[in-house]
């Protein structure tokens, strides 16, 4: 311990640093940002992340990185606030994370850095999303982000699609000199964290900034390029002379429930619902073309209990829905949102409606949604995913009035790159196959990370898996192994 | 950007455009789809490709002015361009030699019944085509289909051009004159592809219909475009267009098609008003537009 606090330029003692609190982030109040798009976190000041930075306990073998699927060395940027030196951090972050700023934001840090923290056995975890989020920031504002200069190799890889795994094995590559394109069905760069994470859990804004920063390293980008479609992989290696491709379509088709009602005017996949409002700003009507239903008074519910269903109904709220309901078959306990995303909606006024599940979608008999007919569940014996199967109550179905149904219960794989690649191994469920570790397809040359390996995860799995794929490709191109 | 190397109206309302897109002109085949977007406020909508030159890089398509996009896609001119055109979307027809063919186009629809046509002509079947419009004005691609057909029979709503009727009244034509079809082909507004699918099911005839839901972003991720196909969820725009007709839940697609109506009219009543302030300041005539459904009327 005494040599640890010799060399630390932390000025607390270790003991004392436990009795620092953790710093919570300064919130839009809730009553006010549930009738905006704002942001409702707005950061620490630099003050706040240097007392934050000071609880750290600079343990000898740091479980945080372990954690991270990147791979972020968190004690040596923490460290690095403590001395005020938050540049320096930023570009330690960016040593491992292409994305911060995002990461910063989205990542689940309670199952990830913080989930393993030393100090979460006694008091609560050090602050490491909010940490990495305000140097992101900090370095934004500064405008001082570093271009580095790396000879050319000479080689061309081809990036498909623009999400947080293609964004990252492009921003990987670029640093070590290999030539990049990053192709996007989209009209917009950035995949599902813009046309799906909302403007007030990530600011399209901050989105752009992080691109930006990838066109200035060199990384190119083209919209308007469904590959499979437009292009094929093939193509793409034989013709436009592509060393290698990646693919990161991420998620897929939405799923449905397939119970009756669900062509209902009123019924949307979270997918679309998001995609409406985010990508192409439909709660602007009419300065923006897209429509969307009005939700002013409406009452709206989301079936599921994963972001996406927070995200969409936290959207619904904004709004100006009258009553946001979210139906979820299981408990709290088995709700794969993240903790923060729960207690944000929850401050809001979202009303859950835990273990419960719609069996039906009700028609005013002219093809429009007035309701959803429920059931109450409980739960049994464990199922697959080891979470306890949720089992309907006999005699508990109830009507909810409804104008507006969003069905956010998954994805299932997007067919169009895999039937349109010959030789590209795919699972039984439609995903494509890929190494564990090299992220390697059965086509070689051809790497994948992302949704499309996994099925529906987070952001920073995807990421995760890019950095594995940005590395295996640069294996691949600098030896030429497969 | 995409930029207009050729525009030119075929009749009033219903303008074709060549735009610059040497990849999509590369790999679209008969029976797919562009999704495109005008400027940075505009919506994205569908609209089949009519033909396409790999040589020059470019493709056409056919726009029928029915709401606000497309009334203003079709004040675009020569050398202008759209801000995004993605594409080819959806699976391409399935073109084979079934033997004789009937091939129906209502409206515009005819714009994307015309490579289909073709395709299947010149994979040897016997093409029969029906070409049908409200009146004499609308009729397009009249020698194009000819061009690609054993036989083209046409028909106007009220009589102004050639037959009087609709289209199906060729088709029970065809039918009662004992003529052996193989399949029929049939691309054009709702109530004209349902009519036709009613009279081919009677009569056991294969037959396929190409669909036209709202859409955005035309590859399966955001499920708006689900169609029910023998009461199971299906996307139009990675398991479609094309569809057996006779498994087309045909009022479920007439019902959201209509999800918007409201904002549709809205947008088209403010664009209007607008457009007309304009146009008296400029002193000119605003040009007739007609009224519809979105997508529906770009088929």
């Amino acid at each position: 311990m005494t040599t640890v606090a010799k060399k630390s330029m932390n000025p607390v003692p270790i003991k004392e640093r436990m009795k620092i609190p953790r710093q919570a982030m300064i919130e839009q109040p809730a009553e006010v940002r549930a009738h905006n798009f704002e942001e409702v976190n707005l950061g620490y000041d630099a003050e706040l992340a240097q007392q934050e930075a000071r609880r750290c306990l600079e343990c000898a073998k740091p479980t945080c990185t372990d954690n991270c699927p990147v791979g972020v060395n968190v004690k040596e940027f923490v460290e690095l606030i403590v001395m005020g030196k938050f540049l320096e951090a930023a570009a330690k972050v960016r040593e491992a994370n292409v994305l911060p700023a995002i990461t910063g934001r989205v990542c689940p840090q309670e199952d990830q850095c913080e989930g393993k923290c030393l100090l979460s056995k006694k008091v609560k975890p050090l602050g490491i999303g909010y940490l990495e989020r305000f140097v992101a920031d900090y370095e934004q504002r500064m405008g001082t982000h570093v271009v580095p200069k790396i000879a050319p190799t000479g080689k061309k890889v081809a990036v498909v699609g623009s999400g947080p795994s293609g964004l990252t094995v492009a921003g990987d590559l670029i640093q070590k000199g290999h030539q990049v394109r990053v192709f996007e069905a989209l009209h917009e760069i950035g995949g599902v964290l813009v046309y799906g994470i909302p403007e007030f859990r990530l600011p399209k804004q901050i989105v752009r900034e992080q691109i930006d920063y990838m066109r200035q390293m060199g990384v190119e980008f083209e919209t308007d390029v469904v590959v499979g479609r437009t292009v094929t992989v093939d193509e793409l290696m034989e013709e436009e002379g592509y060393d290698a491709v990646y693919i990161g379509t991420g998620a897929g088709l939405p799923q449905f429930m397939n119970i009756p009602g669900e062509h209902l005017n009123g019924v949307y996949s979270a997918n679309e619902f998001l995609t409406r409002i985010n990508l192409m700003k439909a709660y602007k009507f009419p300065v923006y073309d897209e429509p969307m239903l009005d939700l002013q008074g409406r009452d709206v519910a989301v079936i599921g209990g994963g972001n996406t269903a927070l995200d969409a109904i936290r959207s619904a709220l904004r709004l100006g829905a009258r009553k946001a309901y979210v139906l979820y078959r299981r408990s709290d306990a088995e709700m794969p949102a993240r903790a923060e995303e729960v207690h944000h909606a929850r401050q809001e006024g979202i009303d859950f409606q835990m273990l419960t599940a719609p069996v039906e979608f009700i028609s005013d008999g002219k093809g429009w949604l007035t309701g959803a007919r429920c059931v109450r569940m409980e739960l049994g014996e464990p199922d697959a995913s080891g979470r306890r199967r949720p089992v309907p109550k006999a005699g508990s179905e109830f009507d909810l009035p409804l104008s507006v149904a969003v069905i956010a219960i998954g994805t299932s794989a997007n067919p169009i790159v895999q039937s349109t690649t010959p030789g590209l191994g795919t699972n039984k469920r439609g995903y494509i196959q890929a190494g564990e570790e090299n992220q390697r397809t059965t086509r070689k040359g051809v790497f994948a990370g992302g949704d499309i390996v996994t099925g529906s995860a987070t952001v920073i799995l995807a990421m995760g898996a890019g950095r594995r794929a940005a590395n295996s490709i640069h294996e691949y191109l600098t030896t030429g192994q497969w | 950007m995409f930029k207009i190397v050729h525009a030119q109206f075929l009749a009033p309302g219903i303008k074709r455009f060549v735009i610059e897109a040497p990849r999509i002109a590369r790999k679209q085949k008969p029976g797919q789809f562009v999704i495109l977007r005008i400027y940075e406020e505009g919506e994205r909508i569908p609209v089949t490709i009519e033909n396409s030159d790999p040589e020059r890089g470019t493709i056409s398509i056919v726009v029928q002015a029915a709401g606000k996009t497309t009334n203003l896609l079709n004040s675009l001119e020569t050398g202008d361009s759209i801000l995004d055109v993605v594409g080819p979307l959806g699976k391409p027809s399935e073109i084979k030699n079934y033997g004789t063919v009937v091939v129906v186009g209502g409206g515009v629809g005819t714009a994307m019944a015309y490579p289909t046509a073709s395709a299947l002509k010149r994979a040897g079947n016997r093409v029969i085509s029906i070409v049908g419009a409200r009146n004499k004005e609308l009729v397009i691609l009249e020698s194009e289909m000819r061009g690609v057909s054993d036989a083209l029979l046409l028909t106007t709503d009220d009589g102004s051009y050639a037959d009087k009727g609709f289209v199906t009244d060729k088709l029970r034509q065809l039918i009662e004159n004992g003529t052996r079809i193989d399949l029929v082909v049939a691309v054009g507004p709702i109530v004209m592809m349902r009519a036709v699918s009613e009279m081919t099911r009677k009569e056991n005839i294969h037959t396929v219909v190409s669909l036209n839901p709202i859409m955005i972003d035309g590859t399966g991720m955001c499920g708006g475009c689900r169609v029910l196909i023998d009461g199971k969820s299906e996307f139009a725009c990675v398991d479609g267009p094309e569809f057996d007709a006779h498994k087309v839940d045909f009022s479920v697609l007439v019902q959201r098609n209509g999800m918007y109506r409201y904002a549709e009219q809205r947008s088209m009543a403010e664009f209007q008003a607008k457009r007309n302030t304009q146009d008296h300041l400029e002193n000119e005539h605003a040009c007739a537009v007609g009224s519809g459904d979105r997508q529906g009327a770009q088929r």
